[in-house]
């Protein structure tokens, strides 16, 4: 027969190894799900969420790029360019990547380049929202 | 590699990811995330259409 205190010690056990994971897990979701986009809901098995976020980032990016929309890069210059360099850093190792590459030159001769502008830099405030959501399912406040 | 679209198709594109954004993170339920995506699609869809005449109104 099942020593009554024995059981409450291990589900006490249990419970504080889970809270332990669920606690590592709220922090290494959103810095996944930062660096590559769903990334943070694939270590969580929502695969499908997962996918049509990193969908849902990867064409904005892309699409932005594709518009030659610009990359904004370090400065300490105009609160537009500085708010754009924030929120292109939203986008995590795709940002670094364009930069690494030299992409996202920009182009003042296309109207269009200036919604390309925008997509890139939408597209990392939206890889930010995915990211704090992966915490929120990390943490259980989201299923 | 460049990529033409159409001021309208843009606004569409930008509409589609971020719906999909929207509706995933702001819902907890599939059904729910799904409507409100839709939701936010149409929101932003015919927003730009009711901006677009707006600014045709001002202009004249």
């Amino acid at each position: 027969m099942a020593n009554p205190q024995n059981t409450a010690a291990v589900s006490q056990r249990s419970a504080k190894t889970e809270a332990a994971a669920a606690g590592s897990m709220g922090t290494i979701a959103p810095i996944a799900g930062w660096l590559v986009p769903g990334l943070g809901h694939f270590i969580q098995r929502r695969w499908i969420r997962g996918l049509l976020l990193m969908l849902a980032v990867f064409v904005m990016f892309f699409a932005g790029l594709g518009m030659q929309g610009k990359v904004y890069q370090f400065n300490t210059g105009d609160l537009l360019d500085i708010l754009g360099f924030i929120g292109d850093l939203g986008a995590g190792l795709l940002y670094f990547i364009a930069r690494a590459m030299d992409l996202g030159g920009g182009n003042i001769h296309r109207a269009v380049a200036d919604y390309g502008t925008k997509y890139i830099v939408v597209a990392g405030l939206l890889n930010v929202i995915a990211a704090v959501d992966a915490h929120h399912i990390a943490i259980g406040k989201k299923p | 590699m460049t990529f033409e679209l159409s001021h309208y198709n843009a606004a569409l594109l930008f509409a589609l990811c971020a719906s999909t954004v929207f509706g995933i993170t702001q819902r907890t339920t599939p059904r729910d995330m799904f409507r409100y995506g839709s939701y936010c699609f149409v929101v932003f869809a015919v927003g730009v259409i009711v901006a677009s005449w707006l600014m045709w109104a001002i202009k004249h």
